[in-house]
């Protein structure tokens, strides 16, 4: 016998991240899901936009790794407010693990939220955590091989930041084949070429973000 | 994929459905995008390790992979997209449209037929979305 359901199967998570979406929506915060593999440089871009930006916009920051607190520690050290989720083996975020921070970063007081998904390229893309708009960070000594690799992740984000340009020299990175194969993926996807490092490229994505705080 | 998170997800409604109908589940489909595709070996075995003593001992999880569609913007000729060579399969242009990849859906879980009757086939629609 055979029953046939069409049923959704993470539904579970999807009805805690409309909650989540809607929370942010009534608050005017604007909360962005940050996805990379580890070592691109996210907490780094993240710390510096806080710095950059300390005079104009609010932002708290929730940190996922699988273990360790050491990026709420740092984004701490900026003065703005961060809270770690340990997954504890987990190799990524859910809804529901946000939900539960959202108080101690009083995030409906702030502008901006970044929520710096478990450092993996795969999994995260697949949990929507009810933000209103997805990062990718790729960073330059990872390859230029990435969006074709992992398709979902690129398909998916509204903005794609290019890392440690300041490397271009070093390594190969073919900056055309990154660009051309996530436009192909993606057409609507803003790209950004940055070093969190030295603060090339910076102030696009900050204009791109503050631009989207106000829309 | 997180093949584990989606074998135990699995095994929750399906557990469910059988309490309320009292039958042994024996196979359930499911279907997945391209962008984020299962790994049917992976799923089946996470599932295999997470119903263990469960009611869905045993089962097996067929993975049907629905293409993604893409429209090309030269030709208009709709084609299966490959994002290993992403050219119109009709024309070879690179312009082109990806429609929404499909959703990772549970589609039908199939029940050992206890009944007497045989032949006896009954579609049920669960209403739960």
């Amino acid at each position: 016998m055979k029953v046939s359901l069409n049923k959704k199967i993470l539904s579970k998570n999807e009805e805690c991240a409309l909650k989540n979406r809607t929370f942010f929506t009534e608050n005017n915060t604007l909360c962005l899901n940050v996805i990379s593999s580890p070592g691109s440089g996210k907490t780094t871009i993240i710390s510096r936009t806080i710095r950059d930006l300390k005079d104009r916009v609010k932002i708290g920051v929730i940190e996922g790794d699988i273990k360790t607190d050491t990026d709420a520690q740092k984004i701490r050290e900026t003065g703005a407010a961060a809270v770690q989720i340990e997954t504890r083996g987990a190799c990524h975020l859910t809804a529901q693990q946000v939900t539960s921070k959202l108080g101690a970063i009083s995030a409906g007081e702030l502008d901006v939220v970044f929520i710096e998904n478990v450092g993996n390229l795969v999994c995260p893309s697949d949990f929507d955590l009810g933000e209103q708009g997805r990062v990718v960070v790729l960073s330059v000594p990872e390859g230029d091989d990435k969006p074709a690799k992992y398709p979902g992740t690129f398909a998916k984000a509204d903005v794609l930041l290019i890392n440690k340009i300041d490397l271009l020299d070093y390594v190969e990175f073919d900056m055309d084949k990154v660009i051309n194969d996530a436009g192909k993926l993606n057409p609507d996807l803003k790209i950004f070429r940055v070093s969190a490092k030295t603060g090339t490229g910076m102030n696009d994505w900050y204009d791109w973000l503050v631009g989207r705080i106000n829309s | 994929m997180h093949e584990t998170m989606v074998a135990h997800s699995i095994l929750s409604t399906v557990s469910a459905h059988a309490a309320k109908m009292g039958a042994k589940p024996i196979s359930a489909k499911i279907s997945c995008g391209q962008l984020n595709p299962i790994n049917d070996e992976v799923l089946n075995f996470a599932f295999e390790a997470a119903a263990k003593g469960t009611v869905c001992e045993g089962m097996k999880l067929e993975v049907v992979h629905i293409p993604l569609k893409a429209t090309c913007k030269k030709c208009g000729s709709s084609f299966d997209f490959d994002i290993y060579s992403p050219t119109c399969t009709d024309c070879g242009s690179e312009e082109f449209e990806i429609g929404p990849d499909a959703p990772l859906l549970l589609e039908e879980i199939e029940f050992e037929d206890n009944r007497q009757d045989e032949g006896f086939t009954e579609q049920e629609n669960s209403q739960q979305e």
